[in-house]
């Protein structure tokens, strides 16, 4: 999977896990931010998106500071699981 | 009790049977069951507030009712913290308790989690209506207006609650089972706040 299809992929999962019923994948734009301004998104939300990593993924969070980063936008996870997965390749 | 004191049900809402009543009025009636019914309401009622999808099935119904029932309620006449509420069910919150321990053979969801408790839906209806003043939740088998009545106009003649929102909120094996009455002080619509009119209200639902 490139990594076009894994962000169009983890915003259909986003919308699935969180329950954002009133939300369809082109609504998320590929760097806007998840929290606060973006998508709105809350610390409960945080969870469910370290739940979806390990869910989807088989990633867990080593540091929970390091969700700050990670979960900035869908291009930033993205770019995060193409990482991992790149390293267990290894 | 002095005229000042006089407490009025100025607003009841029931939703039951697939139906939506708003005092004498139907103002909806559904044709989905289960969870399609409260999804429906959301368009239908024009409830416009997106947490809604991602709540439980009891805070769902409970946000729906208390949606019809402040309709036209004028909380700017009210201090935040002289709000209260006070609700009641029979089954607790059985039913994200289960989809929670479902969800835990697996991956537990946090968001399954936050509402394993019946006294979130107060939350919910607090956050988005603003009421800061006491609340409580009471589980019994059935609803039961003497307590209802005997605590909530304690709570309004004794304490400095001046509008309280007050009922019954049940769901269990997706049955949606809500009634509130909104309770103001020294207010000239509605009707006395008593235990025989709660009475009447709850089972003409």
């Amino acid at each position: 999977m490139d990594r076009n299809e894994l962000i169009q992929q983890l915003k259909e999962q986003i919308i699935k896990q969180l329950n954002l019923a009133d939300k369809k994948p082109e609504d998320i734009k590929d760097d806007d931010p998840l929290f606060v301004e973006g998508l709105g998104l809350d610390s409960i939300d945080a969870l469910e998106l370290i739940v979806l990593l390990q869910q989807e993924y088989n990633i867990k969070l080593k540091n929970a500071e390091e969700g700050q980063t990670i979960f900035r936008s869908v291009s930033t996870m993205a770019d995060y699981i193409l990482e991992q997965q790149a390293g267990s390749a290894n | 009790m002095s005229e000042e004191n006089l407490l009025n049900i100025t607003s009841a809402c029931v939703i039951g049977n697939n139906q939506v009543w708003k005092e004498k009025q139907l103002l909806f009636e559904g044709k989905g069951q289960g969870i399609d019914f409260l999804h429906s309401l959301y368009e239908n009622l024009d409830i416009n507030y997106p947490k809604f999808f991602k709540m439980d099935a009891l805070c769902k119904s409970g946000m729906a009712a208390a949606h019809v029932l402040l309709k036209n309620f004028k909380k700017e006449q009210y201090r935040p913290e002289e709000m209260g509420m006070v609700l009641s069910n029979k089954n607790g919150s059985i039913e994200a308790d289960i989809n929670y321990y479902e969800s835990s053979r697996t991956f537990p969801s946090p968001s399954l989690f936050v509402y394993t408790l019946p006294n979130i839906v107060i939350g919910e209806i607090s956050i988005r209506y603003g009421f800061k003043g006491e609340n409580a939740f009471f589980v019994s088998e059935k609803f039961n207006a003497d307590w209802m009545y005997f605590y909530v106009n304690n709570l309004m003649q004794e304490h400095h609650i001046k509008a309280c929102i007050c009922g019954w909120v049940d769901v269990v094996d997706e049955e949606y089972d809500a009634c509130l009455f909104l309770v103001e002080k020294k207010s000239e619509n509605g009707i006395n706040f008593t235990a025989g009119n709660l009475d009447i209200l709850y089972n003409r639902a």
